[in-house]
């Protein structure tokens, strides 16, 4: 009851609140009808080809028979198992270091260990798994995994390159604050492009690095980048008083560092380290310009095929909602350990 | 920095050719064998895999299928050439390539060669070090208007804003024709034909240029296809085919012959269902293209078969078009695109 009648004065509290939500009611009643309309009532969920949808609706029968590009790109049909058990074990290592806090050293250990694992999944060639080229790798995975392989690596990166920067050293600290200004002054794409399409002319003839791992090193170099920012602004964050006070108990500074000052600045970091993820994942869609089939590559490419032209718009809202549940179940995720660590903190 | 990396390599792929002749000679007197087949064939026999550089998506070139295969007319030619080298059209790795990425993946020997509808011009041959071999397909830039604009060619669009794709020659060439025709033409540039496509479909310009065949492609997209209409003006030529490195000619030859066995086997109507036939052929011309009389293949460092290979795997070049461009394709007309015999512009090479 107090929920209505606070939002009805938030809507219609004055002339100007009502003459704002009219307009904006009045647009949603003129958008949603139609919006309805293409995506849901004259929509085709079932057809062969383009020329089997109706017009004016969207056409979902194309968005399902290019489902596997669009998912896992051109990785084999009968390989795909190997990507869902490595989805299983992040997942399955995530949720362990979120809900179990009594095994959480454990479960991040496995979480470090899921990247060897995973790579070893998807690539192949040893354990008698087939070897699959990581050129076809693609769609949603890749988005995943360079994400994932970027976030992981890029936080122990950052939290080494916040410290350095914070130290009383200057070489050191003059290192790290080149290295993170130089990171955060560049482009994205322009040093995805370096890295892809020029470095193989630098390099020697024969010897050429795998165009998904120059793409991850770019991502993991910049995202450490932001990372340390995000750390820094955490430990200065931390009253100085509480080095002081764990320097006058006789520990030493590794012990400040591990004991008293990381923990501290993980729960203030969570935030900002969630916000980069949201970002990175998106930026991830990046790659798509350089020859990479991402999820944004896969789209733009599933619509080149003759018995399905022109079905842009669905291809794009269909990775829109990928990206869009991604994105939410890494801000829910954050949410939730936020929450976790708040609550050890101060919930006394 | 580019220059030096590349005369590094044309110093080395002419030793390298050296080297192989040399050896081809001496082998081949003493054996009777066949000629040592060049550094980048023999590099893809030793890996049994061609690494074929194709387009990242355009209709009727290269495209994925519902089961995830590439398609297309340029994505046969890799088959082909796998088929005449490795005698089995699955040897072939695709590697998708984006227009600025393409030409750097041949230059560093990520791919083979590229079959990308490149368009063959003097400055790739000359400063990419780069060697075009055949046209494949002859395209030339057009534009698709709306036929409420009431023009009937070109050079009666002035006022017009047109959308087409960035970092190509498309907006040079507008500009071009627009300079040498006293009218002005905008143009609103896009990076997907998709959404050049739709910009135009929203009124935020007249009408849409591309390559011909892209643009068959773009107009069947359209929601209204019969409000949209392409002018017979071609503002540019665009041969499009294979490109090679420079400084393995015989590499060279066998992408080449290979395009020719394509054209010259449409010719004598020798079609990927009735090649057995031929197989007893008197005429001289075609045993000796079908290496019924043993001799000619030896020259490039292939065998006998191999354009029997190459037809039973993929057809001629007339059977390719119809697949991908033609009735069973984009219903785009031969044109240009069909034999001299017929009007158009391929001419089949005489396999002597």
């Amino acid at each position: 009851m107090k929920t209505m009648r606070l939002s009805f004065k938030a809507l219609f509290g004055s002339w100007f609140n009502s003459l704002v939500t009219a307009v904006m009611l009045a647009l949603l009643a003129w958008i949603v009808p139609q919006l309805w309309s293409w995506a849901l009532s004259g929509a085709t969920w079932i057809a062969q080809s383009k020329t089997g949808c109706a017009a004016g609706g969207a056409c979902w029968a194309f968005v399902g028979a290019k489902l596997k590009l669009f998912l896992y790109g051109n990785y084999p049909a009968e390989q795909e198992w190997r990507v869902h058990l490595a989805l299983a074990v992040v997942v399955a290592s995530l949720a362990g270091c979120v809900l179990d806090e009594r095994r959480k050293g454990r479960w991040l250990l496995m979480l470090m260990a899921s990247v060897p694992v995973g790579a070893v999944l998807l690539a192949g060639g040893i354990l008698g798994l087939v070897p699959v080229r990581t050129s076809e790798w693609g769609g949603l995975m890749l988005n995943l995994v360079l994400a994932f392989v970027a976030v992981l690596v890029s936080i122990p990166a950052g939290i080494a390159l916040a410290f350095a920067r914070l130290s009383k050293s200057r070489t050191i600290s003059w290192a790290a604050t080149v290295f993170i200004e130089f990171w955060r002054a560049v482009p994205l794409l322009a040093v995805l492009f370096m890295g892809v399409v020029m470095l193989p002319l630098f390099l020697p003839k024969g010897v050429s690095v795998d165009n998904l791992m120059r793409a991850m090193i770019v991502l993991v170099l910049f995202t450490s980048a932001y990372m340390a920012e995000v750390f820094r602004g955490a430990l200065q964050d931390i009253p100085t008083g509480q080095t002081e006070a764990a320097a006058a108990l006789g520990l030493r500074k590794p012990q400040v560092a591990l004991l008293i000052l990381l923990p501290q600045a993980m729960r203030i970091a969570v935030p900002g380290i969630v916000n980069i993820m949201v970002d990175l994942f998106k930026d991830t869609s990046l790659v798509s310009i350089v020859g990479l089939f991402d999820l944004t590559g896969v789209a733009a490419q599933s619509v080149k095929d003759p018995a399905w032209l022109g079905l842009s718009t669905e291809a794009y809202v269909f990775a829109a909602m990928l990206f869009f549940v991604w994105c939410l179940l890494m801000s829910l995720s954050g949410q939730l350990m936020e929450r976790r660590l708040n609550s050890r903190f101060s919930g006394r | 920095m580019r220059s030096k990396w590349i005369t590094k390599a044309r110093i080395s792929g002419v030793l390298l050719a050296l080297c192989a002749t040399g050896f081809a000679a001496t082998s081949a007197q003493a054996q009777g064998a066949l000629p040592a087949p060049g550094p980048t064939a023999a590099a893809i026999k030793q890996r049994g895999q061609l690494n074929c550089g194709i387009d990242t998506g355009i209709p009727g070139f290269a495209y994925q299928d519902g089961a995830r295969k590439w398609q297309g007319l340029d994505v046969d030619y890799c088959r082909a050439i796998a088929a005449a080298l490795l005698g089995d059209v699955e040897k072939v790795r695709f590697v998708p390539t984006t227009t600025p990425t393409r030409f750097t993946l041949l230059q560093s020997g990520d791919i083979d060669v590229l079959i990308r509808d490149s368009t063959h011009t003097f400055s790739r041959n000359a400063s990419l070090s780069l060697q075009p071999t055949a046209v494949n397909f002859y395209a030339g830039q057009s534009f698709m208007v709306r036929k409420s604009l009431n023009v009937a060619k070109a050079a009666e669009m002035n006022g017009a804003t047109i959308c087409t794709l960035a970092g190509s020659s498309l907006e040079l060439n507008i500009g071009d024709f627009a300079r040498a025709n006293n009218i002005k033409i905008a143009t609103l540039t896009f990076d997907k034909s998709e959404e050049a496509a739709k910009a135009a479909e929203a009124g935020r310009c007249d009408g849409y240029s591309d390559d011909t065949g892209s643009l068959a492609a773009v107009r069947s997209t359209m929601q209204k296809v019969d409000d949209w209409m392409i002018l017979p003006d071609n503002l540019s030529k665009e041969p499009l085919g294979p490109y090679v490195r420079s400084g393995d000619d015989r590499w060279r030859d066998i992408v080449y012959w290979v395009d020719a066995a394509l054209k010259t086997a449409e010719e004598y109507e020798i079609t990927r269902d009735n090649i057995e036939s031929f197989r007893t052929s008197t005429k001289p011309a075609i045993r000796r293209f079908l290496g019924l009389d043993a001799g000619l293949a030896k020259m490039i460092g292939l065998d006998d078969e191999w354009v029997v290979r190459v037809i039973k795997a993929v057809g001629n070049y007339g059977e390719l078009y119809d697949m991908h461009f033609g009735a069973k394709g984009l219903q785009l007309p031969r044109g240009q695109n069909n034999l001299y015999s017929h009007g158009g512009l391929h001419y089949p090479l005489p396999f002597r």
